[in-house]
Order: C-alpha cells, then sequence, then structure tokens
C-alpha cells in the first residue's frame, strides 16, 4: 500500500547526527572519557588496597555518623558477607560506577532544579526532557554512549548518569516550589536577595525532598548496573550479566542478592540524611 | 486625634491592582465606571483594590479593615511592593516606592519598613534567635551584633529565654510575638501587621492588642494594621480604613466611623457593636460643678441648693480633685465653723478619661454620687451621672461629646464666675 505521506527518515537523522558528533567533538568525547574512567578505576584502585573488613567498619562507621546504629550494624554484616561471598572486589567497582554516576546526577541535577524552581520557562523545557530521559529504554543510550566514549565504565556511566538524573532534578523543583507562600513574602519583605531566599530559607527547607530525589537517583544507578555491564562495565552487574547468558541460577541469585544488600545500605543511609538534625520542618 | 502637627508618613494616590492578564483593558473599563464583577465577566481580570486614596500620618496606628475579599491585604502588601500596583502612585516619606528599582525597594524593605504576618510565617529550621535575627543578617550585620539587637528585641516582647526554642515549640501567641520581634529587630519607622491577631484566640489576642499599644506608646513607630474584627479596629486603631470590595468606603477615627458612618454599607457594620466597649468615660462624661477648697462651707451649701444637688467635688486652686462634702456635712461645718478641708470626703469614685465604659458600669451603679473623671495631673475633667451612661450605651448622639473632650476652660471660667457671684451672695446674707 503506497503510503499517503513521504516516511521522514527520523533515523537516519539521528545516525548523521551522531556521526556529525562524534567527528567534530572527537577529542573533547576523548578527555571526558579519560576523566571519568579515570575517577571510577582510580578510586577502585584505592579502595582496593584497603583490606576489606577495615573498610565495611569504616563504611559502616559513615554510616553510623549520618543514620543510626541499627544501620551501621546491618552495613558492616551485609559488606562482610559480600566479602564472604568473594565478590568483595565486583562490589568495589559497582560502588565506584554507581557514586561517580550520583555524583554528577547531583551536581548537574541540583542547579537545574534550583533554575526550573524560579523560572517557569525553564520549567517548560526541562519537563518534558526529563520525560524523554525517564521513558526511553535505557538501552537505547547505551549505543550512541559507545561511539562518543568507546565501550568500558564511561558508557556505563553517562548512561547511568542520564537514567538517575531526573528524580534528583524534579524533587529539587518540587521541593523549593513546596516552601508556603508566607515564608517567602517573610523574606521578600525584609528585603532579601535571590540568593539570601534560596540559600537561607527555601533550599534548607527542601533539603528533606531533594535528599528523598537523591536517594531515588541512587536507586535507578543501582538498577542500570547490569546494562551498563552489556557495554564493558566491571562490577557486580557484570557478574550476574555472565551468569545469566551462562545459565547459572546459583551465581545469578548470588550476584543479585549482594546488589541488593548494597541497595538497602545506600537506601537506609540516604533516607536517614534526609530527615536528620532538623529543628522543625514544615510539617 | 490630638491636635498635633503630623508629618504624613505614607500617601497612597489614586492607587489600583488589577489581577489577571488583561489588566490594562480592565484599568480602562475601571475608569468607565464599570464595577467588579461587569470588569471580570468582560475581561476575566479581578479588580482587588480600586483607587484607594489616602494618608497615614506619622505615629499613628492606621486600621485598615474589612472583610475577606474586600483587598485588604492586597492593599497593604502594595505598601512594601510585596504586590505592584497596576496604577497609582505611593508615597513613603515623599518618596515613590512604585517607581523605584529593585535595589532601591531592599533598602526601604530592609530599613523602613518591617512586616508582621497573619499565620507567622517563621522560619520552622531555625531557632527563635535565628528567626529574629533575620533581617539584619540579610543585611550582613555583624553576628554580635545582630544578637545583640535581636535579643533586645525579643526581651521587649517578652520572650527573654526562648532565644535557642525551635517556632514550633512555642504558642502560638509567643509565635506571634518572635513574628513582632522579627519585624522590630531591623528598627523600621513603620510596622505592617496583616492580620497579626487573627490567628490568635480571644483571650490571648486582647493581650497582644495591649501590648502592641504599649510598645506603640513607648516606640512611636508608625502601624498600619489589616483586620476583619471591627472590635479589634475600633480598640487599637487611631484611624480605620473601611474596605469593600476593593474599595476605600470610608476613613475616619473610630468614633467618627460609628457615629456618623457615611454609607449604609458602614452603618450595617458597625450597628452590632458595642459601644460599651468603644465609647470612654470621656465621652460621656459632662461638666462638673465644684468648688475650692478655700472657700467656707456656706458657699457650697449655696452652690449645692442652688443646683439642686445633694454632694459637691472640692478642688484646689489648679482645679486639682480633693474630694467631695456632702450638703449634710456642709451644714453641720456651717454651724460648728469647720472649713471644707475638715469635712471633705477623699475616697470618691474617680477614672482616667479614657476608661471604657464597661469598666465603669458597677461603680455608677453602686456610686452615691457622680463618678469623677480626671486627667494624668488628678485634675478634675468631668462628672459621669448614671443617665448619660444609659443614654450613650443606648446610641443617643446627644449624651455622647465627639472629640472625646469637654472644653474645660469655658467651664473653669464658669464654675468660677458662679463661685464669686455666690460669695457675695452669701455675704451679704451673713
Amino acid at each position: 500500500m503506497d503510503k499517503l505521506l513521504p516516511r521522514l527518515p527520523f533515523a537516519d537523522w539521528i545516525d548523521d547526527g551522531v556521526d556529525w558528533l562524534v567527528g567534530t567533538f572527537g577529542s573533547l568525547f576523548d578527555g571526558i572519557s579519560g576523566f571519568l574512567s579515570g575517577i571510577v578505576e582510580g578510586s577502585v584502585e584505592w579502595l582496593s588496597v584497603v583490606p576489606s573488613i577495615l573498610l565495611a567498619f569504616l563504611f559502616s562507621l559513615l554510616a553510623w555518623f549520618i543514620s543510626t546504629r541499627r544501620i551501621a550494624l546491618f552495613s558492616f554484616i551485609g559488606f562482610l558477607f559480600i566479602d564472604y561471598l568473594g565478590y568483595w572486589y565486583p562490589m568495589l567497582q559497582m560502588l565506584a560506577l554507581v557514586i561517580t554516576s550520583v555524583f554528577f546526577a547531583i551536581i548537574i541535577g541540583v542547579p537545574i532544579g534550583i533554575w526550573g524552581s524560579q523560572k517557569a520557562g525553564v520549567r517548560k523545557v526541562v519537563n518534558p526532557i526529563l520525560d524523554l530521559m525517564q521513558t526511553m529504554p535505557a538501552f537505547v543510550y547505551l549505543l550512541p554512549a559507545i561511539f562518543f566514549f568507546n565501550i568500558g565504565v564511561v558508557p556505563g556511566v553517562v548512561a547511568s548518569v542520564i537514567f538517575s538524573m531526573p528524580p534528583t532534578i524534579r524533587l529539587t523543583m518540587l521541593g523549593i516550589e513546596q516552601v508556603p507562600k508566607d515564608l517567602i513574602e517573610a523574606t521578600e519583605a525584609f528585603g532579601s536577595t535571590t540568593w539570601q531566599r534560596l540559600g537561607k530559607v527555601q533550599i534548607p527547607l527542601a533539603k528533606p525532598t531533594i535528599m528523598a530525589g537523591v536517594n531515588q537517583s541512587i536507586m535507578l544507578s543501582l538498577s542500570m548496573v547490569v546494562i551498563a555491564s552489556m557495554v564493558g562495565a566491571p562490577g557486580l552487574g557484570e557478574e550476574v550479566y555472565r551468569a545469566v547468558t551462562q545459565l547459572k541460577t546459583g551465581v545469578g541469585f548470588e550476584t543479585g542478592l549482594a546488589i541488593v544488600i548494597v541497595a538497602i545500605i545506600l537506601d537506609r543511609i540516604t533516607q536517614h540524611a534526609g530527615k536528620k538534625k532538623q529543628g522543625g520542618t514544615i510539617l | 486625634m490630638s491636635d498635633q502637627i503630623t508629618k504624613k508618613k505614607i500617601e497612597v494616590k489614586n492607587t489600583t491592582k488589577i489581577f489577571g492578564r488583561n489588566s490594562k483593558r480592565a484599568a480602562q473599563l475601571l475608569k468607565e465606571g464599570k464595577t467588579k464583577s461587569e470588569i471580570l465577566k468582560a475581561t476575566s481580570a479581578t479588580v482587588g483594590v480600586n483607587n484607594a486614596n489616602f494618608e497615614v500620618y506619622e505615629g499613628e496606628i492606621f486600621v485598615i479593615m474589612g472583610l475577606s475579599g474586600s483587598g485588604k491585604s492586597t492593599l497593604v502588601r502594595m505598601l512594601n511592593r510585596l504586590i505592584d500596583p497596576t496604577i497609582g502612585t505611593i508615597l513613603l516619606d515623599g518618596e515613590d516606592i512604585v517607581s523605584m528599582n529593585k535595589e532601591q525597594l531592599r533598602v526601604v524593605r530592609r530599613k523602613k519598613i518591617g512586616m508582621v504576618f497573619q499565620n507567622f510565617a517563621l522560619f520552622p529550621h531555625k531557632t527563635i534567635l535565628e528567626n529574629t535575627e533575620y533581617g539584619l543578617e540579610i543585611q550582613k550585620v555583624s553576628k554580635a551584633e545582630r544578637q545583640a539587637k535581636a535579643k533586645e528585641s525579643l526581651k521587649l516582647v517578652g520572650l527573654a529565654g526562648y532565644e535557642n526554642q525551635y517556632p514550633n515549640q512555642l504558642s502560638g501567641g509567643m509565635q506571634q510575638r518572635v513574628g513582632l520581634a522579627r519585624a522590630l529587630a531591623n528598627g523600621p519607622d513603620i510596622l505592617l501587621m496583616d492580620e497579626a491577631f487573627s490567628a490568635l484566640d480571644p483571650l490571648i489576642r486582647k493581650d497582644m492588642q495591649d501590648e502592641l499599644l504599649q510598645l506603640h506608646n513607648d516606640m512611636g513607630k508608625t502601624i498600619i494594621f489589616i483586620t476583619h474584627d471591627l472590635d479589634e479596629a475600633l480598640r487599637i486603631g487611631d484611624r480605620i480604613a473601611l474596605m469593600k470590595d476593593g474599595e476605600i468606603v470610608q476613613v475616619g477615627t473610630p468614633e467618627e466611623i460609628l457615629m456618623s458612618p457615611s454609607n449604609e454599607y458602614v452603618e450595617r457594620f458597625v450597628e452590632d457593636v458595642d459601644l460599651a466597649k468603644v465609647l470612654t468615660a470621656g465621652h460621656i462624661m459632662k461638666k462638673a460643678d465644684t468648688v475650692q477648697v478655700d472657700r467656707g462651707p456656706r458657699v457650697a451649701l449655696r452652690l449645692m441648693k442652688r443646683l439642686r444637688i445633694s454632694s459637691i467635688y472640692v478642688v484646689d486652686k489648679r482645679n486639682r480633685l480633693l474630694g467631695a462634702v456632702t450638703a449634710q456635712d456642709a451644714v453641720l461645718a456651717a454651724e460648728s465653723g469647720k472649713s471644707l478641708e475638715e469635712i471633705l470626703v477623699s475616697d470618691v469614685p474617680m477614672f482616667p478619661a479614657d476608661t471604657i465604659l464597661t469598666e465603669l458600669f458597677d461603680v455608677v451603679s453602686t456610686a452615691t454620687i457622680p463618678v469623677a473623671v480626671i486627667d494624668d495631673a488628678e485634675r478634675l475633667q468631668g462628672i459621669i451621672i448614671r443617665g448619660a451612661l444609659i443614654g450613650a450605651l443606648s446610641g443617643d448622639e446627644q449624651f455622647i461629646n465627639n472629640d472625646g473632650t469637654v472644653s474645660f476652660a469655658q467651664n473653669n471660667g464658669s464654675i468660677e464666675a458662679n463661685n464669686e457671684s455666690l460669695e457675695s451672695e452669701v455675704e451679704t446674707i451673713g
């Protein structure tokens, strides 16, 4: 059947666009790639020097400092269990990938969220892009990421950043917008500048909501580790991927369980970071 | 209002606020005399405030009063431009704030105007001290200085010792004191109070009103107070602006509003007011007949006979109230040759002129002689007779002195003359 309209070659356009970007900005991407892999691999090297039991202890101390003793205890036992299963090094690789991704998701996402909360125009542009980032199947990011950054950990980091950033942006906007109107009026009535209003009142009050966004970003980033392993990112995700392709059900569960333990630890710690040390909240 | 020379602190001229997109067209329609609802229909714009004109004098409490939706909150927010007027001029110390740029406006907000909010609007994540410091903190005042000022300001509102608490640990009344302290800490000339006491329960509200009046007395700030409560308006306002549907219906002193409402709306509004809580002793007193203490009992007796009263107030040369004598005592004294000073009863009921009528009922109903009204120096201003009290409560204007005072010079003169002529009369008889 003849088509009424000629089919537009979207796919070709995107391919051309990617080619053009790679051709034009190749050296820039190489630079970014070197930088990111340096961070991830460097931190894995450093962490793997420390004996696993000491590192587990340090992690749980950190957990105690940020959250509660119960969570600290769970963290310690959880890390030792992963070590016992023999996945300590892949776990460190995964942790480096996740933390790096989330770090970039935060330092890019929070400012965009703040900007969006102040300007309706920005919000109108950002929101549909966020929808796209979240609903586009994550595999699709991997292909261009390979073209730009080769295979390895870097395309994994980039795909994770893109996939995990939306909650941080959205909840930052939401948290700032939810600060009651009369508090905003009060800051204005005393003659605050925009930055004083944001820095002294809105952002501190939005902190629990922003932290909920960060927590969601961490969870999304963890959910990306298996996908990232398909482009060569090492870590627990790679172990899972290998177990699945080799039909090793037992190993698959073991490694999957290790990921779950890390996820629970990170989730509980960040949940507490949002709630803690508030003299009073809006509610 | 006293007739001392007063400076205009704020002048609002032809100021209109229209909310919505078609504000220009709506303003045009407004000029053509269309009503609020007609404009809403034609342009879907809402008229918040329609052509407001008024002045606020330095050091007065100016109350803007109206029901919800009357535009009073919008009006007060235009005074520090939390809301920008659509049209109009607002002069603050002669400077037009409508034409100010952001930086100038910020200076005005930081230095000249403090604001207190209905629901307190305290920052929940800051301590009471940090809340109070806020206005100074954003001006980059050094920590030591701003803390000192904030503490002073908290002391002023009776909250010393609560510095390290958080707002949610305090009761509503205390939270609003913090709101007040925060506004005062900057040392502004003008306080805007947007329904500041409306969220408090009645007893605490009354305490806060008293304290505000006290603070106002001590500090002499210009206060613009928004309320929907007529009793509150009458109680604290030097002058009141009454608003309806975005328009100012009447501006006047509480007495003017009550006694000569400018239209039916105001009349309906004030008809249920409890006059006993608004009118004061000064409003219903009438001039007193007195006798000077150095005259003899015979003069007093003669005066009482002529006026057909059974007792009379005794004053000194400066019209200071010393006490009263009864006709009975005067007769005895005249026979035994005692002076007035020896027989006068000094324990007489007396009240300052600003006592409200509710506080007089008890004494007036039981006193055997009319209640005396005195000023700060204990000079006799007038007396209150039962009939006047009842007449005033029924709203009968003939019993009410509109300016809250009676003319003393004339009063004293006539008494003086009275005494003179009587004295000669007594002498001729003697």
